[in-house]
Protein backbone atom coordinates (compact mmCIF):
# COMPACT_ATOMS: atom_id res chain seq x y z
CA UNK A 1 0.00 0.00 0.00
CA UNK A 2 1.32 3.41 -1.12
CA UNK A 3 0.46 6.63 -0.67
CA UNK A 4 1.25 10.29 -2.52
CA UNK A 5 2.22 13.42 -0.99
CA UNK A 6 2.29 16.65 -2.97
CA UNK A 7 4.21 19.57 -1.17
CA UNK A 8 3.59 22.90 -2.90
CA UNK A 9 4.71 26.85 -2.13
CA UNK A 10 7.01 28.87 -1.51
CA UNK A 11 10.61 27.71 -1.30
CA UNK A 12 12.71 27.93 2.02
CA UNK A 13 15.13 26.44 3.53
CA UNK A 14 14.65 22.97 5.14
CA UNK A 15 11.07 21.71 3.61
CA UNK A 16 12.45 18.54 2.74
CA UNK A 17 14.30 17.97 5.92
CA UNK A 18 11.71 18.33 8.14
CA UNK A 19 8.75 16.37 5.99
CA UNK A 20 11.68 13.91 5.93
CA UNK A 21 11.79 13.78 9.49
CA UNK A 22 8.40 13.89 10.29
CA UNK A 23 8.28 10.52 7.83
CA UNK A 24 11.50 9.30 9.30
CA UNK A 25 9.71 9.61 13.03
CA UNK A 26 6.76 7.86 11.99
CA UNK A 27 8.81 4.96 10.25
CA UNK A 28 7.49 5.78 7.25
CA UNK A 29 9.68 4.42 4.40
CA UNK A 30 10.45 6.99 1.36
CA UNK A 31 10.40 4.87 -1.73
CA UNK A 32 11.16 7.81 -4.44
CA UNK A 33 11.23 11.73 -4.63
CA UNK A 34 11.04 13.92 -7.15
CA UNK A 35 11.23 18.18 -6.69
CA UNK A 36 11.14 21.48 -8.62
CA UNK A 37 11.49 24.44 -8.36
CA UNK A 38 9.45 27.00 -10.58
CA UNK A 39 9.61 30.73 -10.17
CA UNK A 40 10.53 30.27 -6.23
CA UNK A 41 7.90 27.66 -5.92
CA UNK A 42 8.68 24.69 -3.99
CA UNK A 43 7.13 21.73 -5.63
CA UNK A 44 7.43 17.81 -4.58
CA UNK A 45 6.11 14.83 -4.80
CA UNK A 46 6.65 11.30 -2.98
CA UNK A 47 5.92 8.03 -2.88
CA UNK A 48 5.82 6.76 0.60
CA UNK A 49 5.34 2.85 1.41
CA UNK A 50 2.05 2.92 3.82
CA UNK A 51 1.87 -1.01 4.77
CA UNK A 52 0.66 -0.91 8.26
CA UNK A 53 0.19 2.87 8.49
CA UNK A 54 -2.93 4.81 9.22
CA UNK A 55 -3.56 7.34 6.01
CA UNK A 56 -5.96 9.98 7.98
CA UNK A 57 -3.82 10.38 11.02
CA UNK A 58 -0.31 10.64 8.79
CA UNK A 59 -2.50 12.81 6.09
CA UNK A 60 -3.48 15.12 9.41
CA UNK A 61 0.28 15.42 10.74
CA UNK A 62 1.69 16.29 7.07
CA UNK A 63 -1.51 18.81 6.80
CA UNK A 64 -0.23 20.49 10.47
CA UNK A 65 3.04 20.51 9.03
CA UNK A 66 2.54 22.50 6.40
CA UNK A 67 0.83 24.59 7.97
CA UNK A 68 3.50 24.85 10.06
CA UNK A 69 6.06 25.54 7.86
CA UNK A 70 3.50 27.48 4.80
CA UNK A 71 3.55 24.73 2.10
CA UNK A 72 0.76 22.63 1.62
CA UNK A 73 1.23 19.10 1.69
CA UNK A 74 -1.62 16.07 0.62
CA UNK A 75 -1.16 13.07 1.42
CA UNK A 76 -3.38 10.06 -0.36
CA UNK A 77 -3.41 6.24 -1.16
CA UNK A 78 -2.06 6.06 -4.58
CA UNK A 79 -5.23 4.12 -5.67
CA UNK A 80 -6.95 6.84 -5.95
CA UNK A 81 -4.50 7.95 -8.60
CA UNK A 82 -4.47 4.94 -10.27
CA UNK A 83 -7.89 4.58 -10.82
CA UNK A 84 -8.66 7.48 -11.88
CA UNK A 85 -5.93 8.66 -14.56
CA UNK A 86 -4.81 5.34 -16.05
CA UNK A 87 -7.27 3.26 -17.93
CA UNK B 1 3.38 6.63 -13.55
CA UNK B 2 0.84 9.31 -12.69
CA UNK B 3 1.80 12.92 -13.76
CA UNK B 4 2.31 15.90 -11.18
CA UNK B 5 -0.43 17.46 -12.89
CA UNK B 6 -2.52 14.26 -12.96
CA UNK B 7 -1.75 14.44 -9.01
CA UNK B 8 -2.91 17.95 -8.69
CA UNK B 9 -6.22 17.47 -10.63
CA UNK B 10 -7.05 14.53 -8.27
CA UNK B 11 -6.33 16.67 -5.08
CA UNK B 12 -8.09 19.61 -7.00
CA UNK B 13 -11.31 17.76 -7.21
CA UNK B 14 -11.51 15.98 -3.82
CA UNK B 15 -10.84 19.72 -1.82
CA UNK B 16 -12.11 22.54 -4.16
CA UNK B 17 -14.80 20.76 -6.63
CA UNK B 18 -16.23 18.80 -3.75
CA UNK B 19 -15.77 15.10 -5.26
CA UNK B 20 -17.50 12.46 -3.16
CA UNK B 21 -18.97 9.51 -3.29
CA UNK B 22 -22.61 10.28 -2.24
CA UNK B 23 -23.92 7.01 -1.19
CA UNK B 24 -22.71 3.38 -0.52
CA UNK B 25 -26.13 1.91 -0.05
CA UNK B 26 -26.62 -2.04 0.99
CA UNK B 27 -29.60 -3.66 -0.70
CA UNK B 28 -30.83 -6.50 1.11
CA UNK B 29 -33.56 -9.26 0.70
CA UNK B 30 -36.15 -9.52 3.55
CA UNK B 31 -37.67 -12.64 1.45
CA UNK B 32 -36.32 -15.13 3.67
CA UNK B 33 -38.48 -13.18 6.46
CA UNK B 34 -41.43 -13.97 5.34
CA UNK B 35 -44.09 -15.56 7.18
CA UNK B 36 -47.29 -14.65 8.64
CA UNK B 37 -46.57 -13.59 12.19
CA UNK B 38 -46.27 -9.79 12.23
CA UNK B 39 -44.03 -10.05 15.65
CA UNK B 40 -41.63 -12.95 14.42
CA UNK B 41 -41.41 -11.27 11.14
CA UNK B 42 -40.82 -7.89 12.68
CA UNK B 43 -38.07 -9.85 14.68
CA UNK B 44 -36.88 -11.35 11.89
CA UNK B 45 -36.39 -8.00 9.67
CA UNK B 46 -34.69 -6.17 12.66
CA UNK B 47 -31.94 -9.40 13.10
CA UNK B 48 -31.57 -9.49 9.35
CA UNK B 49 -30.67 -5.31 8.80
CA UNK B 50 -28.79 -5.04 11.85
CA UNK B 51 -26.39 -8.00 11.31
CA UNK B 52 -25.99 -7.17 7.76
CA UNK B 53 -25.63 -3.51 7.55
CA UNK B 54 -24.21 -3.57 11.90
CA UNK B 55 -20.44 -2.81 10.09
CA UNK B 56 -21.81 -0.31 6.97
CA UNK B 57 -21.26 3.13 8.71
CA UNK B 58 -18.09 2.23 10.00
CA UNK B 59 -16.70 0.49 6.82
CA UNK B 60 -17.94 3.79 4.68
CA UNK B 61 -16.03 5.87 7.58
CA UNK B 62 -12.64 4.04 7.04
CA UNK B 63 -13.02 4.27 3.02
CA UNK B 64 -13.84 7.88 3.46
CA UNK B 65 -10.61 7.62 5.67
CA UNK B 66 -8.18 5.65 3.87
CA UNK B 67 -9.02 7.57 0.55
CA UNK B 68 -9.10 11.05 2.20
CA UNK B 69 -12.83 11.06 0.13
CA UNK B 70 -15.86 12.11 1.47
CA UNK B 71 -18.33 9.32 1.61
CA UNK B 72 -21.55 11.50 2.05
CA UNK B 73 -24.24 8.84 2.97
CA UNK B 74 -24.58 4.87 3.88
CA UNK B 75 -28.11 3.89 3.43
CA UNK B 76 -30.04 0.73 2.96
CA UNK B 77 -32.90 -0.37 0.49
CA UNK B 78 -34.73 -3.72 1.22
CA UNK B 79 -37.30 -5.80 -0.65
CA UNK B 80 -40.73 -3.67 -1.45
CA UNK B 81 -42.19 -4.50 1.69
CA UNK B 82 -45.75 -4.88 -0.27
CA UNK B 83 -43.98 -8.60 -1.05
CA UNK B 84 -41.91 -8.87 1.45
CA UNK B 85 -44.59 -8.85 4.08
CA UNK B 86 -47.54 -10.39 2.41
CA UNK B 87 -48.03 -12.96 3.89
CA UNK B 88 -48.51 -11.22 7.66
CA UNK B 89 -52.28 -9.74 5.98
CA UNK B 90 -53.46 -13.35 5.38
CA UNK B 91 -55.85 -14.22 2.98
CA UNK B 92 -58.48 -10.94 2.53
CA UNK B 93 -61.60 -12.79 1.82
CA UNK B 94 -63.50 -9.89 2.65
CA UNK B 95 -61.31 -6.83 1.23
CA UNK B 96 -63.48 -4.44 2.98
CA UNK B 97 -62.33 -0.72 4.28
CA UNK B 98 -62.11 -2.61 7.74
CA UNK B 99 -59.52 -5.59 6.42
CA UNK B 100 -57.69 -2.82 4.69
CA UNK B 101 -56.96 -0.54 7.61
CA UNK B 102 -55.39 -3.71 10.07
CA UNK B 103 -53.66 -4.32 7.30
CA UNK B 104 -52.33 -1.23 6.52
CA UNK B 105 -51.69 -0.82 10.70
CA UNK B 106 -49.45 -3.93 10.43
CA UNK B 107 -47.52 -2.43 7.71
CA UNK B 108 -47.10 0.68 9.27
CA UNK B 109 -45.75 -1.36 12.05
CA UNK B 110 -43.50 -2.93 9.88
CA UNK B 111 -42.09 0.88 9.05
CA UNK B 112 -41.77 1.17 12.88
CA UNK B 113 -39.44 -1.82 12.29
CA UNK B 114 -37.35 -0.62 9.69
CA UNK B 115 -37.52 2.88 11.23
CA UNK B 116 -35.40 1.13 14.23
CA UNK B 117 -33.45 -0.81 12.70
CA UNK B 118 -31.76 2.45 10.32
CA UNK B 119 -31.11 4.35 13.52
CA UNK B 120 -29.30 0.89 15.24
CA UNK B 121 -27.26 0.32 12.29
CA UNK B 122 -26.75 4.26 11.91
CA UNK B 123 -27.89 4.63 8.28
CA UNK B 124 -29.59 8.23 7.33
CA UNK B 125 -31.93 6.48 5.23
CA UNK B 126 -33.58 3.27 4.77
CA UNK B 127 -35.72 2.63 1.24
CA UNK B 128 -38.30 0.15 -0.10
CA UNK B 129 -41.63 0.63 1.65
CA UNK B 130 -42.82 0.33 -1.63
CA UNK B 131 -45.43 -1.62 -3.34
CA UNK B 132 -45.18 -2.35 -7.52
CA UNK B 133 -48.48 -1.56 -9.05
CA UNK B 134 -47.72 -0.77 -12.39
CA UNK B 135 -50.18 -3.13 -13.63
CA UNK B 136 -52.43 -3.28 -11.17
CA UNK B 137 -52.56 -3.70 -7.12
CA UNK B 138 -52.68 -7.09 -5.14
CA UNK B 139 -54.50 -6.55 -1.20
CA UNK B 140 -51.35 -6.23 0.25
CA UNK B 141 -49.78 -3.23 -2.93
CA UNK B 142 -53.20 -1.50 -1.90
CA UNK B 143 -53.03 -1.80 2.53
CA UNK B 144 -49.07 -0.58 1.76
CA UNK B 145 -50.12 2.78 0.04
CA UNK B 146 -53.11 3.27 2.53
CA UNK B 147 -50.04 2.69 5.52
CA UNK B 148 -47.53 5.02 3.95
CA UNK B 149 -48.70 8.31 4.54
CA UNK B 150 -48.88 7.25 8.36
CA UNK B 151 -46.11 5.51 8.07
CA UNK B 152 -43.75 8.23 6.74
CA UNK B 153 -45.11 10.74 9.36
CA UNK B 154 -44.32 8.31 11.96
CA UNK B 155 -41.08 7.62 11.28
CA UNK B 156 -37.84 9.35 10.46
CA UNK B 157 -35.59 7.38 8.05
CA UNK B 158 -38.00 5.57 6.34
CA UNK B 159 -38.48 5.99 2.38
CA UNK B 160 -41.85 5.18 0.54
CA UNK B 161 -42.21 4.68 -3.11
CA UNK B 162 -44.72 3.18 -5.44
CA UNK B 163 -44.17 2.05 -9.23
CA UNK B 164 -46.80 3.38 -10.70
CA UNK B 165 -46.12 2.64 -14.42
CA UNK B 166 -43.97 0.97 -16.83
CA UNK B 167 -43.55 0.98 -20.66
CA UNK B 168 -44.48 -2.52 -20.69
CA UNK B 169 -47.36 -2.92 -18.01
CA UNK B 170 -48.84 0.99 -19.19
CA UNK B 171 -50.10 3.26 -16.15
CA UNK B 172 -52.10 2.25 -13.34
CA UNK B 173 -54.15 4.98 -13.07
CA UNK B 174 -56.07 3.79 -10.12
CA UNK B 175 -52.79 4.12 -8.13
CA UNK B 176 -51.92 7.40 -9.71
CA UNK B 177 -55.53 8.96 -8.58
CA UNK B 178 -54.53 7.20 -5.02
CA UNK B 179 -51.29 8.78 -4.79
CA UNK B 180 -52.39 12.00 -5.21
CA UNK B 181 -54.77 11.97 -2.16
CA UNK B 182 -52.12 10.26 -0.39
CA UNK B 183 -49.83 12.96 -0.84
CA UNK B 184 -52.34 15.45 0.38
CA UNK B 185 -52.84 13.07 3.75
CA UNK B 186 -49.33 12.88 4.30
CA UNK B 187 -49.01 16.62 3.98
CA UNK B 188 -51.37 17.04 6.46
CA UNK B 189 -49.87 14.77 8.94
CA UNK B 190 -46.61 16.55 8.39
CA UNK B 191 -48.42 19.80 8.20
CA UNK B 192 -45.66 21.17 11.25
CA UNK B 193 -42.84 20.40 9.43
CA UNK B 194 -43.82 21.81 6.08
CA UNK B 195 -45.01 18.40 4.67
CA UNK B 196 -42.15 16.36 5.01
CA UNK B 197 -43.36 13.05 4.57
CA UNK B 198 -44.13 13.78 0.92
CA UNK B 199 -40.52 14.69 0.52
CA UNK B 200 -39.51 10.56 1.63
CA UNK B 201 -41.87 9.43 -0.80
CA UNK B 202 -41.89 8.84 -4.62
CA UNK B 203 -43.81 8.06 -7.26
CA UNK B 204 -42.12 5.80 -10.06
CA UNK B 205 -42.47 5.26 -14.02
CA UNK B 206 -40.03 2.32 -14.80
CA UNK B 207 -38.40 1.53 -11.78
CA UNK B 208 -34.91 0.68 -11.21
CA UNK B 209 -34.54 -2.68 -8.70
CA UNK B 210 -30.31 -0.98 -7.84
CA UNK B 211 -31.05 2.59 -7.29
CA UNK B 212 -28.93 3.42 -4.31
CA UNK B 213 -30.53 7.20 -4.01
CA UNK B 214 -33.21 8.00 -2.05
CA UNK B 215 -36.11 8.26 -1.81
CA UNK B 216 -36.60 5.76 -4.47
CA UNK B 217 -34.36 2.95 -3.43
CA UNK B 218 -35.27 -0.49 -3.54
CA UNK B 219 -34.07 -4.11 -3.49
CA UNK B 220 -35.24 -5.78 -6.55
CA UNK B 221 -36.70 -9.56 -5.94
CA UNK B 222 -34.43 -10.17 -9.49
CA UNK B 223 -31.25 -9.06 -7.18
CA UNK B 224 -28.84 -11.59 -4.73
CA UNK B 225 -29.51 -11.41 -1.39
CA UNK B 226 -27.32 -8.51 -0.14
CA UNK B 227 -25.41 -6.51 -2.60
CA UNK B 228 -23.47 -2.88 -2.38
CA UNK B 229 -24.67 -0.28 -4.39
CA UNK B 230 -22.63 2.87 -5.01
CA UNK B 231 -23.81 6.57 -5.88
CA UNK B 232 -20.92 8.51 -7.24
CA UNK B 233 -21.19 12.23 -7.14
CA UNK B 234 -19.00 15.74 -8.31
CA UNK B 235 -21.45 18.42 -10.15
CA UNK B 236 -18.94 20.66 -8.67
CA UNK B 237 -15.98 18.84 -10.58
CA UNK B 238 -17.83 18.82 -13.71
CA UNK B 239 -18.73 22.39 -13.03
CA UNK B 240 -14.89 22.97 -13.01
CA UNK B 241 -14.19 21.05 -15.79
CA UNK B 242 -16.30 23.00 -18.01
CA UNK B 243 -14.85 26.77 -16.62
CA UNK B 244 -11.37 25.45 -18.79
CA UNK B 245 -13.41 24.85 -22.38
CA UNK B 246 -16.05 28.43 -21.91
CA UNK B 247 -16.39 29.34 -25.37
CA UNK B 248 -15.37 26.06 -27.27
CA UNK B 249 -17.42 24.16 -29.67
CA UNK B 250 -20.13 21.11 -28.51
CA UNK B 251 -17.82 18.40 -29.48
CA UNK B 252 -15.57 19.90 -26.90
CA UNK B 253 -18.14 20.40 -24.52
CA UNK B 254 -18.62 16.64 -24.32
CA UNK B 255 -15.66 15.55 -24.85
CA UNK B 256 -14.77 17.14 -21.54
CA UNK B 257 -18.13 16.12 -19.92
CA UNK B 258 -17.59 12.66 -20.89
CA UNK B 259 -13.63 12.62 -19.90
CA UNK B 260 -14.79 13.75 -16.43
CA UNK B 261 -17.48 11.33 -15.44
CA UNK B 262 -15.14 8.77 -16.10
CA UNK B 263 -12.74 9.91 -13.66
CA UNK B 264 -15.64 10.40 -11.24
CA UNK B 265 -17.01 7.34 -12.28
CA UNK B 266 -13.52 5.62 -11.75
CA UNK B 267 -13.56 6.67 -8.26
CA UNK B 268 -16.28 5.25 -7.03
CA UNK B 269 -15.49 1.68 -8.63
CA UNK B 270 -12.53 1.98 -6.37
CA UNK B 271 -15.00 2.73 -3.39
CA UNK B 272 -17.45 0.02 -4.57
CA UNK B 273 -14.41 -2.74 -4.71
CA UNK B 274 -13.21 -1.56 -1.34
CA UNK B 275 -16.94 -1.19 0.65
CA UNK B 276 -17.58 -4.63 -1.33
CA UNK B 277 -14.59 -6.38 0.40
CA UNK B 278 -14.36 -5.23 3.91
CA UNK B 279 -18.16 -5.91 4.53
CA UNK B 280 -18.23 -9.49 2.63
CA UNK B 281 -21.07 -8.50 0.24
CA UNK B 282 -20.81 -8.71 -3.63
CA UNK B 283 -20.41 -5.11 -5.20
CA UNK B 284 -23.74 -4.67 -7.71
CA UNK B 285 -23.32 -1.22 -9.37
CA UNK B 286 -22.33 1.87 -9.90
CA UNK B 287 -24.86 4.81 -10.18
CA UNK B 288 -23.46 7.39 -12.27
CA UNK B 289 -26.15 10.33 -10.82
CA UNK B 290 -24.75 13.64 -10.87
CA UNK B 291 -26.75 14.52 -7.61
CA UNK B 292 -26.05 17.72 -6.07
CA UNK B 293 -26.64 19.00 -3.01
CA UNK B 294 -27.81 22.39 -1.27
CA UNK B 295 -24.44 23.58 -1.21
CA UNK B 296 -23.01 26.14 -3.42
CA UNK B 297 -20.38 24.58 -5.72
CA UNK B 298 -22.26 21.18 -5.79
CA UNK B 299 -25.20 22.14 -7.86
CA UNK B 300 -26.37 20.88 -11.33
CA UNK B 301 -27.80 24.29 -12.22
CA UNK B 302 -24.14 25.81 -12.31
CA UNK B 303 -23.39 23.38 -14.82
CA UNK B 304 -25.85 24.47 -17.23
CA UNK B 305 -25.29 28.32 -16.17
CA UNK B 306 -21.68 27.53 -17.35
CA UNK B 307 -22.62 25.61 -20.68
CA UNK B 308 -23.80 29.13 -21.36
CA UNK B 309 -27.60 29.69 -20.13
CA UNK B 310 -28.42 33.33 -17.87
CA UNK B 311 -30.63 30.33 -15.83
CA UNK B 312 -31.54 26.75 -15.59
CA UNK B 313 -35.55 27.03 -17.26
CA UNK B 314 -34.27 29.31 -20.21
CA UNK B 315 -34.52 28.20 -23.72
CA UNK B 316 -31.54 25.74 -24.42
CA UNK B 317 -32.04 24.41 -21.05
CA UNK B 318 -33.16 20.49 -22.43
CA UNK B 319 -30.93 20.59 -24.84
CA UNK B 320 -27.95 21.34 -22.40
CA UNK B 321 -29.10 19.21 -19.76
CA UNK B 322 -29.56 16.82 -22.56
CA UNK B 323 -25.53 16.46 -23.42
CA UNK B 324 -25.03 16.72 -19.72
CA UNK B 325 -27.06 13.19 -19.04
CA UNK B 326 -26.06 11.04 -22.16
CA UNK B 327 -21.60 12.53 -22.09
CA UNK B 328 -22.22 11.16 -18.39
CA UNK B 329 -23.11 7.98 -19.66
CA UNK B 330 -20.38 7.94 -22.07
CA UNK B 331 -17.84 8.32 -20.08
CA UNK B 332 -19.28 6.25 -16.88
CA UNK B 333 -19.57 3.49 -18.85
CA UNK B 334 -15.95 3.33 -20.27
CA UNK B 335 -14.95 3.62 -16.35
CA UNK B 336 -16.86 0.42 -14.59
CA UNK B 337 -18.46 -2.48 -16.40
CA UNK B 338 -21.33 -2.39 -13.50
CA UNK B 339 -23.13 1.06 -14.39
CA UNK B 340 -27.01 0.92 -12.92
CA UNK B 341 -29.08 2.31 -11.44
CA UNK B 342 -30.81 5.98 -12.44
CA UNK B 343 -27.55 7.27 -13.81
CA UNK B 344 -27.78 10.75 -15.29
CA UNK B 345 -28.15 13.82 -13.70
CA UNK B 346 -30.67 14.70 -11.02
CA UNK B 347 -32.30 18.04 -11.15
CA UNK B 348 -34.22 18.11 -7.99
CA UNK B 349 -35.20 21.85 -7.06
CA UNK B 350 -34.96 22.59 -2.73
CA UNK B 351 -31.44 20.35 -3.13
CA UNK B 352 -29.90 22.55 -5.63
CA UNK B 353 -29.05 26.29 -4.65
CA UNK B 354 -28.86 27.54 -8.29
CA UNK B 355 -32.82 25.77 -9.19
CA UNK B 356 -33.77 27.21 -6.29
CA UNK B 357 -32.74 30.53 -7.51
CA UNK B 358 -34.00 30.03 -11.18
CA UNK B 359 -37.27 28.96 -9.40
CA UNK B 360 -37.01 32.15 -7.27
CA UNK B 361 -36.18 34.38 -10.70
CA UNK B 362 -39.08 33.00 -12.19
CA UNK B 363 -37.09 30.86 -14.75
CA UNK B 364 -37.92 27.72 -13.97
CA UNK B 365 -41.42 26.55 -14.26
CA UNK B 366 -43.45 23.46 -13.60
CA UNK B 367 -43.52 23.13 -17.19
CA UNK B 368 -40.22 23.51 -18.30
CA UNK B 369 -39.11 21.05 -15.23
CA UNK B 370 -41.69 18.62 -16.93
CA UNK B 371 -39.62 18.88 -20.44
CA UNK B 372 -36.54 18.58 -18.35
CA UNK B 373 -36.98 15.15 -17.49
CA UNK B 374 -37.61 13.86 -20.59
CA UNK B 375 -33.98 14.07 -20.98
CA UNK B 376 -32.84 13.41 -17.55
CA UNK B 377 -32.23 10.43 -15.46
CA UNK B 378 -35.32 10.98 -12.77
CA UNK B 379 -38.41 13.53 -12.92
CA UNK B 380 -39.76 16.03 -10.78
CA UNK B 381 -37.84 15.81 -7.80
CA UNK B 382 -38.56 17.82 -4.65
CA UNK B 383 -41.04 20.43 -6.27
CA UNK B 384 -42.66 22.25 -3.43
CA UNK B 385 -46.48 23.62 -4.87
CA UNK B 386 -48.97 25.50 -3.09
CA UNK B 387 -50.61 23.69 -0.12
CA UNK B 388 -53.98 24.05 -1.36
CA UNK B 389 -53.43 22.29 -4.64
CA UNK B 390 -56.00 19.63 -5.37
CA UNK B 391 -55.36 15.69 -5.18
CA UNK B 392 -56.81 15.31 -8.83
CA UNK B 393 -53.98 18.33 -10.09
CA UNK B 394 -50.97 16.54 -7.98
CA UNK B 395 -52.29 12.83 -9.65
CA UNK B 396 -52.38 14.97 -13.22
CA UNK B 397 -48.54 16.22 -12.90
CA UNK B 398 -47.83 12.44 -11.75
CA UNK B 399 -49.43 10.55 -14.56
CA UNK B 400 -48.22 13.71 -17.34
CA UNK B 401 -44.76 11.75 -15.51
CA UNK B 402 -45.20 8.50 -16.13
CA UNK B 403 -46.61 8.85 -19.55
CA UNK B 404 -42.91 10.74 -20.44
CA UNK B 405 -41.15 7.51 -19.01
CA UNK B 406 -43.95 4.75 -20.65
CA UNK B 407 -43.85 6.39 -24.13
CA UNK B 408 -39.69 6.97 -23.81
CA UNK B 409 -39.20 3.81 -22.61
CA UNK B 410 -37.08 5.28 -19.35
CA UNK B 411 -37.54 6.14 -15.92
CA UNK B 412 -39.59 8.72 -14.54
CA UNK B 413 -40.66 9.74 -11.29
CA UNK B 414 -42.51 12.42 -8.88
CA UNK B 415 -41.47 13.87 -5.21
CA UNK B 416 -43.72 16.72 -5.23
CA UNK B 417 -44.65 18.50 -1.74
CA UNK B 418 -48.15 19.91 -1.12
CA UNK B 419 -46.89 22.47 1.25
CA UNK B 420 -49.87 23.09 3.83
CA UNK B 421 -50.64 27.15 4.39
CA UNK B 422 -48.12 28.19 1.78
CA UNK B 423 -48.36 29.19 -1.96
CA UNK B 424 -46.56 30.74 -4.55
CA UNK B 425 -43.25 32.96 -3.60
CA UNK B 426 -43.22 30.95 -0.28
CA UNK B 427 -40.26 28.78 1.29
CA UNK B 428 -40.74 25.07 2.41
CA UNK B 429 -37.95 24.12 4.82
CA UNK B 430 -36.83 20.71 4.87
CA UNK B 431 -33.34 20.60 6.58
CA UNK B 432 -30.29 18.45 5.89
CA UNK B 433 -29.54 17.36 2.78
CA UNK B 434 -33.36 18.08 1.90
CA UNK B 435 -33.17 21.78 1.66
CA UNK B 436 -35.72 24.46 1.11
CA UNK B 437 -37.97 25.03 -1.71
CA UNK B 438 -39.88 28.05 -3.23
CA UNK B 439 -43.50 27.13 -3.93
CA UNK B 440 -44.04 26.73 -7.41
CA UNK B 441 -47.07 27.76 -9.53
CA UNK B 442 -49.25 25.11 -10.80
CA UNK B 443 -51.43 25.69 -14.08
CA UNK B 444 -55.14 26.52 -11.96
CA UNK B 445 -57.12 24.27 -14.36
CA UNK B 446 -57.95 21.07 -13.28
CA UNK B 447 -58.17 18.11 -14.93
CA UNK B 448 -60.69 15.50 -12.19
CA UNK B 449 -62.54 14.43 -15.08
CA UNK B 450 -59.72 12.55 -16.46
CA UNK B 451 -58.25 11.01 -12.73
CA UNK B 452 -61.42 10.34 -11.97
CA UNK B 453 -61.68 8.04 -15.28
CA UNK B 454 -60.00 5.12 -13.20
CA UNK B 455 -58.72 1.64 -14.95
CA UNK B 456 -55.23 1.62 -16.26
CA UNK B 457 -53.78 3.23 -19.68
CA UNK B 458 -52.90 0.48 -22.24
CA UNK B 459 -48.74 0.22 -22.84
CA UNK B 460 -47.44 1.90 -25.68
CA UNK B 461 -46.94 0.03 -29.22
CA UNK B 462 -43.74 -0.05 -29.43
CA UNK B 463 -43.61 -1.94 -26.01
CA UNK B 464 -44.56 -4.90 -28.08
CA UNK B 465 -40.95 -5.59 -29.31
CA UNK B 466 -41.36 -9.47 -29.09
Amino acid sequence: MRGIITVLGKDQVGIIARVCAYLAGGGINILDISQTIVQGYFNMLMIVDMTGRCFDETAAGLDALGRDIGVTIKLRHEDIFNTMHIV
Amino acid sequence: MISRLEIQETNRMIEESRLDVRTITMGISLLGCAGSDPDAFNRSVYERITSKAGNLVEAGDEIGRQYGLPIVNKRISVTPIAIAASGLIGDPEDGGEDSLERAAEIYAGVARTLDRAAKASGVNFIGGFTALVQKGSTFGDRALMRAIPRALAETERVCASVNAGSTRGGINMNAVRRIGRMLIEMAELTKDRDAIACAKFVAFCNAVEDNPFMAGAFHGTGERDAVINVGVSGPGVVKRALEEVRGADFETLCETVKRTAFKITRVGQLVAQEASRRLNVPFGIIDLSLAPTPEVGDSVAEILIEMGLEQPGAPGTTAALAILTDNIKKGGVMASSCVGGLSGAFIPVSEDHGMIGAARAGALTLEKLEAMTCVCSVGLDMVAVPGDTPAATLSGIIADEMAIGMVNNKTTAVRIIPVPGKTVGDEAVFGGLLGSAPVMRVNPFGCAGFIERGGRIPPPIHSFRN
